[in-house]
């Protein structure tokens, strides 16, 4: 079904990024443009969700050109719940920079990068062209590397060079895969790829064109041997951006990958076994890297590489079930990791510092919050019945059917691993009593009580979101099926985009 | 012609890949420009290269007769040049400000361990 209303979402985050750069310097315009656009993008992409719900697969050509030949927009179930992810996301993250960080960094345009950056993310979600997709992802980075420098102190600059470096190098070998493979099919468009990959018949130029997509996403994914720039760089950027890159900037390297295998490079045992190999590796070394951390973000940083793998694994075994996890452990994971990023700036403010062996004493100062904050991170840790633990049982299902005991055993150690550390965290972080009382430098008591409720509000609306997830779980449980089922039989998706031309 | 390309693709490619591995940040920097200018004559090779016939449909005809230079690997190249201006001025600033916070060119020193972050 063709429905221009599909590129909303993108022009909503465009035209609030252009009037903000209209009021360059008017820092409080700018807040509340940014929250009102948000809100907006919200509207925009629950109204998109529920209209691919009723309707199924919408279709956008660009400028008319009929679909393998000109530039196709294509919101299916997967697309849409993503859109609105992003979206619930964007408004939390929209709301809490809004009062945690300094002028300094607005007066630089944080807000207007920031909406080119979820404009990308809605773009990537959207598009059905390959080359398109880069073109998004180039969106994406470049608005990145901006809100990862801005600021300019010493361990963001660095961090920023290991960021930018891998992911150019990324977008290198994605855009090497797309060269080869307009070469080898003579199209851009994604369905007719799918069509077109078939009738290749050297399959093995397809597997090593497969191997580009599957590094260039995976360095975008943080997967096992190429994540080493993202627990160098996530820690240094305000915390506000940190949640955006943390719940966003990592997935959709997941959904890109998705998309491509599901599409274009059916999975075959090779890469299954592959991506199965770096899922497991991806589990054990994050958890591990996440055991020794003592500073909470860089803490968090290693669990985002630990949950990836879980992902990814489930992508390696490619089953309807081992997609509906990985599919819900996708919705689950960008709530909780942006609401933890927030959770860290919080802590911040409240104590001043991220270091776990200063902090304490959080829970005799401030229990109302640390029981909002228990609940998130009882649903990362996946206690049931939060939406950690769902997405879980059907990874174990998919494993279990597949024989994939290896996998398993990782699914356990990872999450027993995340418990553990997260645990360690609370004890930490909330009941300890503070080694030295009179270091510890509380930013937030002397803030107004609006500015306190703006800096709260943002955790609050992620973790009602993440404890709708938990509990009303047979609804996203049916959103999950319908996607599965989308991207293990393709042919609704190509037929939606390319029409009744096939026949 | 194709077979001068192939040999300036690998040469591109191996030159930028070998300065990507070198500690330096200029090499660095001068690796990625490398990489990506290989990686744009490569869709351009690879877009099948056609000498003089422009895809132009004579009048007489509603269908191309025969072969035609493809126009959409040099939208491509076009695209991904403008792309990696941009990326590359970026690289540049950044790595220009490394070098006056940091004061030195080697990738290995940038480990300040600063655990106090904002």
């Amino acid at each position: 079904m063709i429905d221009n209303h599909i590129l909303a979402p993108i022009f909503v985050q465009l035209f609030t990024a252009i009037a903000q750069l209209m009021f360059w310097r008017k820092t409080v315009t700018q807040r509340f443009l940014s929250v009102g656009g948000s809100i907006i993008g919200l509207l925009v992409a629950i109204r998109l969700f529920t209209r691919v719900q009723a309707d199924g697969i919408l279709t956008m050509n660009a400028a008319n050109w009929d679909a393998p030949f000109g530039i196709v927009f294509v919101a299916d179930a997967f697309s849409a719940t993503l859109v609105l992810l992003t979206s619930i996301a964007g408004v939390a993250v929209s709301l809490f920079s809004s009062v945690s960080l300094s002028r300094q960094r607005m007066l630089y345009g944080y807000f207007p990068i920031f909406h080119f950056l979820i404009m990308g993310l809605q773009g990537a979600f959207l598009t059905g062209d390959i080359f398109n997709l880069y073109v998004f992802f180039e969106v994406i980075i470049i608005s990145s590397f901006v809100l990862m420098t801005l600021g300019g102190r010493k361990a963001q600059l660095e961090g920023a060079v290991k960021y930018m470096a891998m992911n150019i190098l990324a977008s290198m070998f994605f855009l090497t895969g797309i060269g080869i493979l307009y070469g080898i099919t003579g199209t851009l468009n994604m369905a007719d790829l799918a069509l077109k990959i078939q009738l290749v018949q050297n399959k093995t130029l397809v597997g090593i064109t497969s191997c580009f997509f599957i590094i260039g996403f995976g360095i975008k994914s943080a997967v096992f041997p190429l994540y080493y720039w993202l627990p160098s760089s996530y820690h240094t950027p305000p915390s506000a951006v940190a949640a955006t890159f943390g719940g966003l900037l990592t997935k959709v390297g997941i959904y890109a990958l998705i998309r491509v295998l599901s599409l274009i490079f059916i999975p075959d045992d090779f890469t299954r076994t592959l991506l199965m190999g770096i899922a497991v590796m991806t589990i054990i070394t994050g958890a591990f890297g996440a055991l020794i951390k003592t500073n909470v973000r860089r803490l968090f940083s290693y669990l985002i590489v630990c949950h990836i793998g879980f992902m990814v694994g489930g992508i390696a075994m490619f089953t309807k079930i081992a997609l509906m996890g990985t599919v819900f452990y996708l919705i689950h994971d960008i709530m909780v990791k942006t609401n933890m990023f927030l959770i860290a700036g919080l802590i911040r403010q409240l104590r001043g510092t991220l270091d776990m062996g200063k902090l304490g004493g959080l829970y005799r100062d401030y229990p109302k919050i640390s029981l909002m904050i228990a609940i998130v991170l009882f649903s990362l840790v996946g206690i049931p019945p939060l939406s950690g633990f769902w997405p879980k049982i059907f990874l174990f299902q998919g494993a279990f059917e597949m024989h994939h005991y290896f996998f398993a055993a990782a699914l356990i150690i990872g999450s027993f691993i995340t418990l553990y550390v997260i645990a360690k965290m609370w004890s930490q972080v909330f009941w300890k009593n503070p080694p030295q009382e009179d270091l510890l430098d509380d930013r937030f008591a002397p803030m107004r009580p609006y500015r306190k409720l703006l800096m709260v509000l943002p955790i609050l609306i992620l973790g009602v979101v993440t404890l709708y997830v938990g509990l009303n779980a047979e609804a996203i449980i049916n959103i999950t099926d319908k996607i599965s089922s989308q991207l293990m039989d393709n042919s609704e998706y190509i037929e939606a985009v390319l029409g009744d031309k096939t026949n | 012609m194709e077979l001068l390309l192939v040999i300036i693709i690998g040469l591109l490619y191996a030159s930028g890949v070998y300065l990507i591995l070198r500690r330096s940040m200029v090499k660095l920097l001068l690796g990625i420009m490398l990489l990506g200018n290989g990686t744009n004559i490569l869709i351009f090779l690879l877009g099948k290269i056609t000498k003089g016939s422009p895809p132009v449909i004579n009048e007489a005809y509603k269908v191309f007769q025969d072969i035609y230079a493809d126009p959409i690997p040099q939208a491509l190249i076009l695209t991904a040049i403008v792309i990696s201006f941009a990326l590359t001025s970026f690289a540049i600033v950044l790595l220009k400000r490394v070098y006056a916070l940091v004061d030195s060119d080697d990738l290995d020193d940038l480990n300040t361990p600063e655990e106090e972050d904002l």
